[in-house]
């Protein structure tokens, strides 16, 4: 077995609250692997603490084989992070979206214009590419994150809730191309989402989270296998696991921003 | 049953090779090439939605045209050789480029809301070069003010100083202005990060930093304790170094050598803090 990310003991508290208690599993080259659970589960601090974002309080990951605290940079480079909330500038155009993060991942100037038309068409944008991002639906606008995410062809690629305030074809439409990056660059993916039926279909492995702790991880047929009913659905697994509640923290401010995302893609 | 991840099984760890600049000019060149980036995705956007400008040049327009006016009849502040007007005109560029800058912090936070700082700071990009480019960016900002106020100048009939070098001179003025005041405001921004209390604190500052500072009346007049702010307020010493260089006339108090090197060393600590603190606002 391969890793390419390790996490060994990652915790992170704010305040009294633990949102990240502890948790430790690896993910291996070229898997994609989900990270489920209620909101406030600690999914997306873990998600903040892999990308660099957030310093840890006491634990280490690393990705590729840099830790995320000491080789940050390094992590940087091998990473492509699309956030839950809204990350395109829709005051650019989606052609300059692309420009902007091929600079900044120094993508040299003569390979630019390859990839940015590369990623538009992968993605199905290149009609599009010359109008202001605002004017974009939320299915586009979630294509056009994961086109400046794939620019620098990195190792493993985050996705925070990429489906999210989407309708099913949109949905689906992100789905079959985040698939196709697994398939064509082999990248690695961690994703986070709150359908379940999407992650029993194209996660080969889930770890389901629960008040910061890792409730259970492995395979869907696992899981399922792990409740006593191979027949379940993994909306039952995750029931069995979190206990049904939907919500476990979380904020006004984080509800509203969620709120906002969502109204904004939708 | 409960199904965990076994630590026994220790699992080899891939390396993936990266290629790293190694010598300390490549490191500069990016930094440089980075910070460039960063302020032209600010300068596409002026050029996407250019109206902005133009209603931002509001303000400065009303100061010129009504109270310059007014108070240049009233003969009611001693500013020396200078007709009122002339030594408030320098005052007022000084002030627009102050909102300017000002501004900054108002759409980090904007960008914080919707998520992409969080971009950003995943990318490999140097922090401290993040906070300079936005603050470039309010300096070509400030630029387009500067064209827009020395054009309501030429029509109030205030005696501009039209030597290339005076003009040159007071556009670098201009551009440090900018960076020390939007990297201020960028640095708030990383203090309150939520819109509402910006907003409050932005006034509460900005309104005393033009108050306490030399741009529409001569330090001479003001209180003694006003005097110790306005000499710390690095606004004074833009404003000091403009009045030498944008009007005929026009006499530095401190020396712009002294000013220039006041406004340096600010913008060298204000860019340090904020990209100190920059990170956080992603958490």
């Amino acid at each position: 077995m391969t890793a390419i990310i390790q996490v060994d003991g990652l915790s992170k508290s704010f305040g009294e609250v633990r949102a990240v208690n502890s948790i430790s599993f690896h993910v291996e080259a070229g898997e994609v692997f989900g990270l489920l659970g209620p909101n406030g589960a600690g999914k997306s601090t873990t998600i903040k603490m892999l990308t660099t974002l957030l310093p840890p309080d006491a634990g280490c990951a690393s990705i590729g084989g840099y830790d995320v605290v000491r080789h940050a940079t390094m992590v940087r480079r091998i990473i492509g992070y699309v956030p839950q909330a809204l990350s395109a500038d829709g005051s650019l155009t989606g052609y300059e979206n692309l420009l902007v993060f091929a600079k900044l991942y120094d993508i040299p100037r003569r390979e630019r214009e390859r990839r940015i038309r590369e990623a538009l068409k992968f993605m199905g944008l290149e009609e599009a590419a010359d109008r202001l991002v605002r004017t974009y639906s939320g299915g586009m606008i979630r294509r056009l994150e994961i086109a400046q995410s794939m620019l620098h062809q990195p190792t493993v690629l985050f996705l925070d809730e990429p489906t999210i305030g989407l309708d099913p074809v949109a949905r689906a439409a992100v789905w079959g191309h985040i698939m196709r990056l697994r398939e064509e660059f082999g990248m690695t993916i961690l994703l986070t989402t709150h359908y379940m039926e999407e992650a029993d279909g194209l996660c080969r492995r889930i770890a389901i989270m629960h008040l910061g702790n890792i409730a259970a991880i492995g395979t869907p047929a696992e899981l399922k296998a792990s409740i006593g009913d191979p027949e379940a659905t993994l909306d039952k697994v995750f029931v069995h696991y979190t206990g049904g509640e939907l919500e476990t923290g979380g904020s006004y401010r984080e509800a509203s921003r969620a709120r906002r995302t969502a109204r904004r893609l939708g | 049953m409960k199904l965990q991840e076994q630590g026994a099984q220790p699992v080899a760890s891939v390396k993936v090779p990266v290629a790293q600049p190694t010598n300390p000019l490549a490191f500069v060149l990016g930094f440089i090439s980075k910070t460039l980036v960063i302020a032209e995705v600010e300068a596409r956007k002026i050029l996407h939605d250019p109206y902005d400008l133009l209603t931002r040049a509001v303000q400065p327009a009303l100061w010129l045209l009504v109270f310059g006016q007014v108070f240049t009849r009233v003969r009611a502040i001693p500013t020396g050789d200078l007709r009122y007007l002339d030594f408030m005109a320098p005052g007022i560029l000084a002030q627009s480029v102050l909102f300017i800058g000002i501004f900054s912090g108002m759409s980090i936070i904007w960008e914080r809301d919707l998520g992409i700082i969080h971009k950003f700071l995943a990318t490999p990009t140097p922090r401290a070069a993040l906070v300079l480019g936005r603050a470039l960016a309010a300096s070509v900002r400030g630029l387009t003010q500067a064209l827009i106020i020395f054009l309501l100048a030429l029509l109030v009939g205030v005696q501009v100083n039209w030597h290339p070098l005076a003009l040159l001179a007071t556009l670098v003025i201009v551009v440090l202005g900018a960076l020390i005041f939007s990297t201020f405001s960028l640095f708030v921004a990383c203090m309150v990060r939520t819109r509402e209390r910006f907003m409050g604190l932005g006034q509460v500052l900005t309104m005393p930093l033009f108050f306490a500072s030399n741009a529409i009346y001569p330090i001479d007049m003001m209180p003694a304790w006003l005097k110790v702010v306005s000499r710390l307020n690095p606004l004074t010493y833009e404003v000091d170094a403009l009045r030498a260089l944008m009007v005929r006339g026009g006499v530095s108090h401190y020396g712009i050598g002294l000013d220039v090197a006041v406004m340096g060393l600010a913008v060298v600590v204000l860019v340090a803090l904020t990209a100190w603190r920059f990170p956080t606002l992603a958490q």
